[in-house]
């Protein structure tokens, strides 16, 4: 299939539905069920879902660039991580709540930190060893106290009752890590073009910021980053929801490790104006350091790929092919 | 923004190569150590490109009728990965298979296509890139070699540098002024073909940091070239020098210059059994953003593969491919020599300080880091 003709109306309809201005609010505590609505009204909450369930049966290596449009828009809500969920539920022949789901991975009488948690009816919970899918208030849903952010603080002191999933291969954690992924790579590329856009209307001695050689030379890194994020998101999806490891840690790894590279060379571009609430760039760089240490960082990532890596006795290009590329 | 790379994957027929390639690659280094294995495409070996003309494996994207093989970017990405992987000695039919040829196919007459490229496919013509000037690198379009006409065809007069395979070459595409003055930059450049046996050819080697003579300086006095010299047309030098750097900066050999020490590097983290938690996020690290960027080779490959010329794109792969290649050395010496009381293999030590010294030649060999990213940004409309 066309890729496009699955992205491009679900682009626009974010770009309709999920403005700066509907960010913003909804951050600020708006009631996000209208937009919510609109959402499971467009039928793209079920593209992972396969026919017979009355989804779309879509392979996740389609759906990985409206995963990306997500993070593109900022989106206030746990979108991504609500397709995985269905189609996880889905194949397990259950039932789906209409509300938005959250993914969390916790252990029992412990903190932990769930991102998009504040605006979610349900977790899906991977806790102790138990896969469910529970109501949100079950974990108690606190504000991080971290300007803006949407991530909650939850906590369970034993598995929630809900509906119970059969275990994932290679835990939810890096099927989240697989949303994380994504929806960096989408930020870091909206990233990119409002940086180039601002870099040529931006006038400084008498001519654009972009014509002058230090930021141009920053520019095309922040675009070779950029790119690297988007290949290795693809990288990522290509492996289906439950990716091969080598295909998940590559996504997160990547995308994380570059993150604060992209954020300061937009900051840096920006200058003063990037730093303030009212200008937008500070919803996509929020997102992208917050996502950065969600679902494992660049560095847990390599510790599990770098495991792996060594107990082969495979050249390193042997080894990526069959685990990455086969 | 560059939404042209993509995700792309390499057809089965092209990957059906390569337990073949493997096989004969295996046979050539069987006895080769590590530390010329880690020279990479430096590696200089006649007798294998010859093997590796017989057995198929050159002239991957050229036509049948000139004795190509007719298989298209993939197949040559395949082929190419394969020879890197295992530090294979391919110096010696590089250039001439991966740009000469589909430089002449491309430009050149009905006769200099007979003529050069059924021989390049076997391994027996080899050529080398004469652009750079003492004064003229970054600056290309101010080259002052002369190639004056004559009734008989062509006299040049000036000096080439950095000439990489020189020293074994049968010819050399040069980028000549053949009009106007160098102030006249990309208006009145040439390429000619000049026979390196030529009388007036003299060429002298210079030896680098590592003590190897790869590339070489070239002086020409009043070397006589016939009239079927010229490449395209008079005056098109430029246009078709551009063109030409699309094959040379797409490949997977940006990519992969170090992997032989990567390699090597593994072997021995394995050999001692370390894999503490920093070893193994540096382990990681390196295989995620080389798997990312054999993704994005690919990517830039798949362009090639649909007859563009992706002169943006394969910048921003060989920069970001080069930053790798020259990182990985840095990092594996500190941390080699941050386990002191580990003993070093002999060849992984020489390997590696080899692979150090002669690393940032990597951003320079192909256009210069700098120059790569005017090129993306160009790309990026911000000039
Ligand atoms: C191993 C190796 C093999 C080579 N093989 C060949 C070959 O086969 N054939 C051939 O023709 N050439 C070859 N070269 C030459 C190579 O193409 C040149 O070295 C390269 O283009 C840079 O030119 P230069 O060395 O004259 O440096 P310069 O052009 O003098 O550049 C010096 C520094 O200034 C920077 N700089 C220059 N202009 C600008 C600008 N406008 N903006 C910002 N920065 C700038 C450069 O990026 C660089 O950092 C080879 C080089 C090496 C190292």
């Amino acid at each position: 299939m066309d890729r496009n003709e699955l992205l491009e109306p679900f682009d626009k309809m974010l770009e309709a539905l999920s403005t700066p201005a509907q960010v913003r609010a909804i951050e600020g505590g708006a009631p996000y069920a209208p937009l919510w609505e609109e959402l499971v009204q467009s039928g793209f909450l079920d593209a992972l879902v396969p026919e017979h369930a009355g989804g779309a049966g879509l392979a996740l290596a389609d759906v990985g660039p409206l995963l990306q449009a997500l993070g593109r828009h900022a989106v206030p809500l746990p979108v991504g991580e609500t397709m995985l969920a269905r189609y996880l539920l889905a194949a397990a022949g259950q039932a789906w709540p209409e509300g938005p789901i959250a993914f969390a991975v916790a252990r029992a009488g412990q903190d932990t930190v769930v991102p998009s948690g504040l605006v979610a009816s349900h977790v899906l919970l991977e806790c102790d060893g138990a896969l469910v899918l529970a109501d949100a208030g079950s974990g108690n849903p606190q504000p991080t106290g971290v300007n803006g952010s949407l991530a909650a603080r939850m906590r369970w002191d034993a598995v929630p009752a809900g509906t119970v999933l059969p275990a994932i291969t290679g835990g939810l954690r890096a099927v989240a890590a697989l949303v994380r992924a994504t929806g960096m790579a989408g930020a870091a590329e909206r990233l990119l073009e409002m940086t180039t856009a601002y870099a040529n209307e931006r006038v400084q001695f008498g001519k654009p910021i972009g014509r002058q050689q230090a930021l141009q030379q920053n520019l095309a890194v922040m675009a070779e980053d950029v790119v690297a994020s988007r290949l290795a998101a693809q990288l990522g999806c290509a492996g289906g929801v439950v990716a091969s490891l080598a295909a998940v840690a590559t996504a997160k790894s990547v995308t994380s490790a570059v993150a604060g590279r992209i954020a300061a060379t937009a900051h840096a571009v920006h200058g003063a104006i990037g730093i303030s609430e009212e200008y937008d760039l500070q919803l996509y760089v929020r997102r992208l350091y917050e996502w950065r240490l969600a679902d494992g960082s660049e560095s847990y990532w390599n510790r599990l790929l770098g495991k792996a890596r060594l107990a082969s006795a495979d050249t390193s290009i042997d080894w990526v092919r069959a685990q990455l590329f086969a | 923004m560059f939404d042209t790379l993509a995700l792309a994957s390499l057809p089965d027929e092209d990957e059906a190569l390569r337990p073949k390639i493997r096989a004969v690659v295996q046979q050539a280094i069987a006895d080769m150590p590590v530390e010329s294995r880690a020279k990479s495409w430096l590696g200089f070996d006649a007798a294998f490109s010859r093997l590796l003309g017989q057995e198929g494996f050159l002239g991957l994207n050229l036509p049948k009728s000139y004795g190509g093989q007719e298989r298209g970017p993939f197949a040559r990405f395949v082929v190419v990965e394969e020879l890197l992987a295992a530090g294979a000695p391919v110096a010696a039919h590089w250039i001439a298979d991966r740009q000469s040829a589909p430089l002449i196919l491309k430009f050149g007459t009905e006769a200099q296509r007979e003529f050069y490229i059924p021989r390049v496919c076997r391994g027996e013509a080899f050529f080398c890139i004469g652009m750079s000037e003492p004064g003229a690198g970054s600056d290309l379009a101010s080259v002052r070699t002369r190639a004056e006409r004559t009734d008989k065809g062509w006299l040049v007069n000036g000096q080439k540098i950095w000439t990489t395979n020189s020293l074994h070459s049968d010819y050399m595409i040069a980028l000549l002024r053949t009009s106007g003055k160098p102030e006249d930059r990309h208006a009145g450049l040439s390429q000619l073909i000049i026979d390196l046996k030529a009388p007036g050819v003299t060429i002298r080697p210079i030896v680098d940091l590592t003590g190897d003579a790869h590339f070489a300086e070239i002086f020409f006095e009043n070397v006589e070239l016939g009239a079927d010299a010229l490449i395209g047309n008079e005056g098109d030098g430029w246009k078709q020098v551009t063109a030409e750097l699309a094959f040379e900066r797409s490949g997977p050999e940006r990519i992969y210059s170090s992997v032989v020490l990567l390699d090597a590097w593994v072997r021995h983290l394995q050999a001692v059994g370390r894999d503490d938690d920093a070893t193994l996020a540096m382990v990681g690290g390196y295989t995620a953003r080389l798997a990312t960027l054999r993704a994005m080779s690919i990517a830039c490959t798949a362009r090639l593969a649909l007859g563009e010329s992706p002169v943006v794109e394969a910048s921003l792969v060989k920069d970001l491919g080069t930053s790798l290649e020259q990182e990985l050395p840095i990092a594996i010496g500190d941390d080699l020599g941050g386990h002191p009381d580990e003993p070093v293999d002999a060849g992984l030590y020489r390997a590696l300080l080899y692979v150090t010294q002669i690393a940032p030649s990597f951003s320079l060999r192909g256009g210069t880091r700098e120059i790569l990213r005017g090129i993306i940004a160009r790309g990026m409309g911000l000039r």
